[in-house]
């Protein structure tokens, strides 16, 4: 909201100076995002008159004009060519200095000196128009050197853009931030001008207002203005409309725009003879009907909305013919807009339900200067004075404009005012300082609220506009929020409190940490790939699979939720090959999301209007995927890192199991699930990215290969189905150990690891079992390979003999063979 | 009367449909694509003779043309088809390694500098100081329901205040109950409520995590970013304590020439609200273009809880009270880093990731 000093001026003294009103309005939850200077640098710009144009010889672009500024003819050189002689123009003399710090000097152009510039009112800084030089005489009565914002009953002025926040409807006014500035800086709230009727004659002979839907509307008033001349405003109203970022239209629609800003309470102007009887009425929208409203469009009313809970409710404002005037508190329509032949005005004035016009003004994609107050809530007793306002405003250009009596006054519903009772000590216990009773009371009757002591505490009524202040405890907070507010937020206590319980993170948190800091140190560079994705990307690798969608995505690229990281990777890996720094290991741990009909893990939760509907939601699971895209990395390397992995994070025995069924996206002849060898869960998969997809995605990256490693983070986290190793600690035998290696002619169905399993639980004397050679060859049996194993025996109390390594030895071979594994 | 162009139609689409059947390689077969249906095949020919006919006889001509093409065009789609999964399954053959035989030790590991995400990295600092001031860590999901972002958090449905909150909605239910989360406060109500279920208030913990709005990235925001939020919920908290904690941990984590100050501002959830600002991490608090010569820079948003928030989730507000706060992780590293644009760090460009430990 962009509001004039000097109009805040006029309710209260200020005399700070810009920054320090600033900082005063900041510290109040007022906060002013920019400041303007209007009519800044108009000082030295004088009225000029044209008096002769000559062209430049060789120039097509400027011209020679000759001015006078009230001391002869001076020579200017200028490019705009909408003037002609006789006509008004400003002109910056040497020496001025423009908005925006532009300084004028002498300038020589084509071979003539330029003594000055005749200026544009964009280079002036009062509006946008930069077609060419202003023309004074359609604005006024120009004379000859008179100071142009003279001329143009222009004040110098400063406006501040305020973010008034949701909660403070009531400062969304002048009149509003005037009223926290006295509070705070002690000083009187002085009242606007208000009118008086000037007829006796009684506006109901003349009008009648009538409410049939009391809990939308909860006051009506109707005013009847006779006399109504239509023109335009005086320049000081236009001037503060403008400050306003508003523009002036015509005197009536001003005096309401004008009121709305200054007292915050909206007003609807009619012209009397386009409303049947003179009547308006209040009433619910019926299904079916239509309204074109101002801006020419054809709005379909009460049809159910979108809107979690809207029921498609509208409330319209209707004339004695029940045709549909308006939308109520949003929005007019176009039969009865003020026009220049209008002469009597209905002026409506009404409080209307915050929600109802919230969820309208949603509905219809309608955003009006009234809705946004409406549907924060106006003053419900406000429009009575704000038509005083308006009286008094249009007033200074229809001097005899008559204001019949007893203007019509109808009532709804509207909220009642709570009495919040504030006890002794409930400051202190919520704002950690005590206050007075005398310093709350003044700083509360400053805003308005009224409040009276009793033996407990202080019981508080706010006025009838803080709609925010709500009943019971709720209502004491708002309560004390005003008390903090106006007295400062930098003046209350600070305290840094301890408890005796202890911080830290969860185990599950202490194992993403360990996770991120091993792949980390293996080489792993982290992305941040999207969440939200493409169709494309998503069919990529999950085609014909259910996708959690979202209904208003930014763009069709960003509105489908990743069911994987991998696509996420592989693009952000070529892209990186692309610019020629794709030579990495690539690595996120995120979320993954899995639509609730293809999931057994739907997420139960509450949810719609009042929490009262139980929801499935999209099955969230966490992962950790790494790329390995390095030159000559394959599925090779993943199950090396998967190696060192699993040992640095404790894992028991996670074996790589190539018979599984292999997930789409992944290699399926060179990829691998991550068994726990006794919880016998998938702890995730180990392999290469499925060439078709890098194909897919980069045709120039055909045969490349592209290790990886997709884990199930909720797997890895739970220790009963990724078991750990046991935290007991094993010392080594400090007798030598004996090693030998042997290699098995083994069937292919025996995995390597199991094979070694095996040998290492046949007797408590080995010590370790580590595969070194992998060898095939025609000449092995069809579907076998050696299988080479370096085998350590040990034992804790005495160094083995000769003999029982060989027998060991014996044993084991027998056990392989048990398994099929044949000694070669 | 000349003899139709077409005269030896028939025979021509037996042959090129022999043709088709031939190849038994997919490369050959593309090569082979511009004579058979390109436009060197015969047919593309033939469709050039037919300008000499008289129009109804070119009529009857194109069409039976059209539907030799026709035939042809598929056959050779669906050979290509049959090729390329041949091709496929026997480059899968030829691929296939039993994982399960890797001999580990043979693995060689190239050299390679790992490099953590900036915003992980951030955020387990951010994390760490709030654990060294009691504080515990708490995760919560991404999608929500309208009544956990929103409703519980006192901002009912079509609350003008939802504006603070550019949505994105998610095509599950009726119409817009489910959301990605705006902000990471929806795990403050689940935590409430599981510390009620449980008996285990009080609470003394922060959420991080990854949330979502309807805004169009620019320098200064992402659609997708993420935040951490703090909650205490306690016997005797006060605005008091809300303003101490926030100015250690402006201290500890900005280093102890950075302090903070709170100026009243709106949130649904809490009341009294504020935003707080710490002293501009570039100037120092000279004042200087970030700060728009302020000497001030907004960090995040905090407040003594509703009574209405506590009493949706059944907490006694006569006992307990308590205060949230939250800013962004994004917007930390952004600071730290003086990173002009935050659209870099969803860029993934390596030569960015890698200047960060």
């Amino acid at each position: 909201m962009k509001i004039s000093l000097s109009w805040l001026r006029e309710f209260v003294d200020l005399d700070e100076s810009v920054d320090d009103l600033r900082s005063i309005l900041d510290d109040l939850g007022l906060v002013v995002e920019g400041v303007e200077y209007v009519g800044e640098g108009l000082e030295d710009v004088v009225v000029a008159r044209v008096d002769e144009i000559r062209a430049i010889e060789g120039a097509d672009r400027v011209r020679l004009v000759i001015v006078d500024a009230g001391q002869g003819p001076l020579e200017i050189v200028c490019g705009a060519t909408n003037f002609e002689v006789g006509n008004f123009v400003p002109l910056a003399p040497v020496g001025a200095v423009l908005p925006g710090g532009f300084a004028i000097g002498e300038r020589k152009m084509r071979g003539v000196t330029s003594h000055g510039m005749l200026c544009s009112s964009r280079e002036l800084g009062l509006d946008e128009d930069h077609q060419g030089l202003m023309i004074l005489d359609e604005l006024t009565t120009p004379k000859i050197g008179e100071g142009l914002l003279d001329a143009l009953s222009l004040t110098s002025d400063v406006v501040f853009d305020i973010s008034v926040e949701g909660n403070r409807p009531d400062a969304w006014s002048v009149e509003g931030v005037a009223r926290d500035l006295a509070t705070r800086l002690g000083r009187t709230l002085r009242a606007p001008a208000l009118a008086t009727a000037t007829s006796t004659v009684e506006s109901a002979t003349f009008a009648s207002a009538h409410i049939d839907a009391p809990d939308l509307c909860g006051r009506l008033t109707i005013s009847v203005l006779r006399n109504v001349k239509v023109g335009p405003s005086p320049a000081w109203i236009a001037q503060r409309l403008q400050s306003a970022g508003m523009r002036p239209i015509s005197n009536v629609v001003d005096a309401s725009n004008y009121v709305m800003l200054e007292l915050g309470q909206p007003t609807h102007p009619y012209d009397a003879q386009h409303v049947a009887q003179h009547t308006i009425r209040v009433r619910r929208a019926r299904s079916g009907e239509v309204l074109e409203t101002l801006d020419g469009i054809q709005r379909p009313l009460a049809m159910a909305g979108r809107g979690l809970g809207d029921t498609g409710e509208d409330c319209v404002i209707v004339d004695g013919d029940d045709r549909v005037l308006g939308l109520a508190g949003i929005m007019g329509g176009a039969s009865s807009e003020i026009s220049a032949a209008t002469t009597d005005v209905l002026l409506e004035a009404a409080y209307f339900d915050p929600m109802t016009i919230a969820r309208s003004s949603k509905r219809h994609g309608l955003r009006s200067e009234a809705s946004n107050r409406f549907e924060r809530g106006v003053d419900p007793e406000l429009g009575l004075r704000a038509v005083a306002r308006f009286v008094e405003i249009l007033r200074e250009s229809v001097e005899d404009l008559e204001w019949l009596a007893n203007s019509l006054d109808v009532r709804g519903t509207v909220p009642t005012l709570p009495q919040v009772h504030l006890r002794d000590g409930d400051i202190a216990r919520t704002l950690g300082v005590s206050l007075s009773r005398a310093e709350v009371t003044s700083i509360l009757e400053g805003l308005g609220f009224s409040v009276q002591s009793d033996t407990t505490g202080l019981v508080v009524t706010p006025p009838s506009a803080r709609l925010d202040v709500r009943s019971g405890s709720p209502g004491r907070a708002d309560v004390i929020e005003e008390v903090a507010r106006l007295y400062g937020y930098g003046r209350l206590p600070r305290h840094t409190p301890t408890w005796p319980e202890p911080g830290g993170l969860n185990a599950r948190q202490r194992l993403r940490r360990r996770v991120r800091d091993v792949i980390v140190d293996l080489g792993v560079i982290e992305a941040w790939t999207p969440t939200l994705i493409s169709d494309g990307d998503f069919d990529l690798v999950h085609s014909n699979e259910e996708r959690v969608r979202i209904t208003n995505p930014l763009a069709s690229e960003e509105s489908v939720l990743r069911a994987t990281m991998i696509t996420g990777l592989v693009k952000v890996w070529i892209r990186n090959i692309e610019r020629g720094v794709g030579d990495v290991v690539l690595g996120e741990i995120g979320t993954v999301f899995t639509h609730p009909l293809s999931s057994t893990h739907a997420r139960v939760t509450k949810g719609g209007e009042g929490g009262g509907v139980t929801l499935e939601l999209p099955h969230e699971k966490e992962r950790v995927t790494v790329v390995f895209g390095r030159l000559d990395d394959d599925a090779r390397v993943a199950v090396g890192f998967w190696t060192v992995l699993s040992r640095r994070l404790g894992l028991k025995d996670v074996v790589v199991r190539s018979s599984m069924e292999c997930p789409a996206g992944l290699h399926p002849t060179r990829t691998g699930a991550l068994v726990d060898r006794e919880s016998g869960a998938v702890i995730g998969h180990v392999g290469e990215v499925d060439t078709s997809l890098i194909e897919s995605l980069a045709p120039s990256l055909r045969g490349r290969r592209l290790g990886v490693i997709d884990l199930d983070f909720d797997a890895l986290a739970d220790p009963t189905r990724a078991l750990r190793r046991s935290e007991l600690a094993e010392v080594p035998s400090r007798f030598p150990s004996a090693a030998f290696d042997l290699a098995f002619v083994t069937p292919r169905s025996v995995h390597a690891s199991d094979l070694a399993h095996e040998l290492i639980s046949e007797s408590e004397l080995v010590e370790s079992v580590d595969l070194f050679d992998v060898y095939e060859d025609e000449s092995l049996p069809e579907g076998t390979r050696s299988l080479a194993y370096s085998i350590r025996l040990s034992s804790k109390d005495r160094t083995l003999s000769e003999s029982e390594v060989g027998s060991e030895r014996e044993r084991l071979i027998g056990r392989a063979r048990e398994l099929g594994a044949v000694l070669r | 009367m000349s003899t139709s162009p077409l005269e030896n139609l028939s025979q021509e689409v037996t042959r090129l449909l022999a043709t088709i059947e031939s190849f038994d390689s997919l490369a050959a077969l593309v090569d082979a694509e511009a004579s058979i249906i390109g436009k060197r095949s015969a047919l593309s020919s033939l469709q050039k003779s037919l300008g000499s006919l008289d129009p109804d006889a070119r009529r009857d001509a194109g069409a039976r043309l059209q539907e030799a093409r026709r035939l042809v065009d598929d056959a050779f789609a669906k050979r290509r088809e049959v090729l390329s999964a041949n091709a496929r399954s026997a480059q899968l053959e030829q691929d296939r390694i039993d994982l399960g035989d890797v001999v580990v030790a043979s693995i060689r590991w190239p050299a390679s500098t790992g490099h953590a995400s900036l915003v992980a990295s951030t955020q387990r600092e951010l994390e760490d100081v709030f654990v060294s001031m009691g504080f515990t860590v708490s995760d919560g999901p991404e999608v929500e329901s309208d009544w956990y972002n929103f409703e519980a958090l006192n901002i009912p449905p079509a609350h003008p205040a939802r504006g603070m909150w550019d949505t994105f909605y998610v095509e599950l239910g009726e119409p817009e109950t489910v959301v990605l989360r705006t902000h990471t406060s929806p795990t403050q109500i689940h935590l409430m409520e599981n510390a009620v279920s449980s008996s285990t208030l009080p609470i003394h913990s922060v959420m991080p995590g990854r949330c979502f709005r309807r805004d169009t990235p620019d320098a200064r925001h992402l659609a997708t970013f993420h935040q951490i939020e703090g909650l205490v919920v306690d016997r005797g908290i006060t605005f008091a304590d809300l303003a101490g904690v926030i100015e250690t941990f402006t201290r500890a984590y900005f280093g102890p020439d950075i302090s903070s100050r709170l100026r009243p501002a709106y949130f649904p959830f809490t009341e009294p609200s504020a935003e707080f600002e710490i002293t501009c991490t570039i100037c120092r608090g000279e004042g200087c273009r970030t700060c728009s010569q302020t000497g001030w820079i907004e960090l995040g948003g905090c407040g003594v809880l509703d009574p209405a928030v506590l009493s949706a989730v059944g907490i006694d507000g006569e006992v307990w009270s308590g205060f949230a706060f939250g800013f962004g992780i994004d917007r930390c590293a952004q600071m730290r880093h003086q990173i002009a644009d935050m659209r870099a760090l969803t860029e993934n460009d390596v030569r960015f990731l890698e200047q960060f430990s």
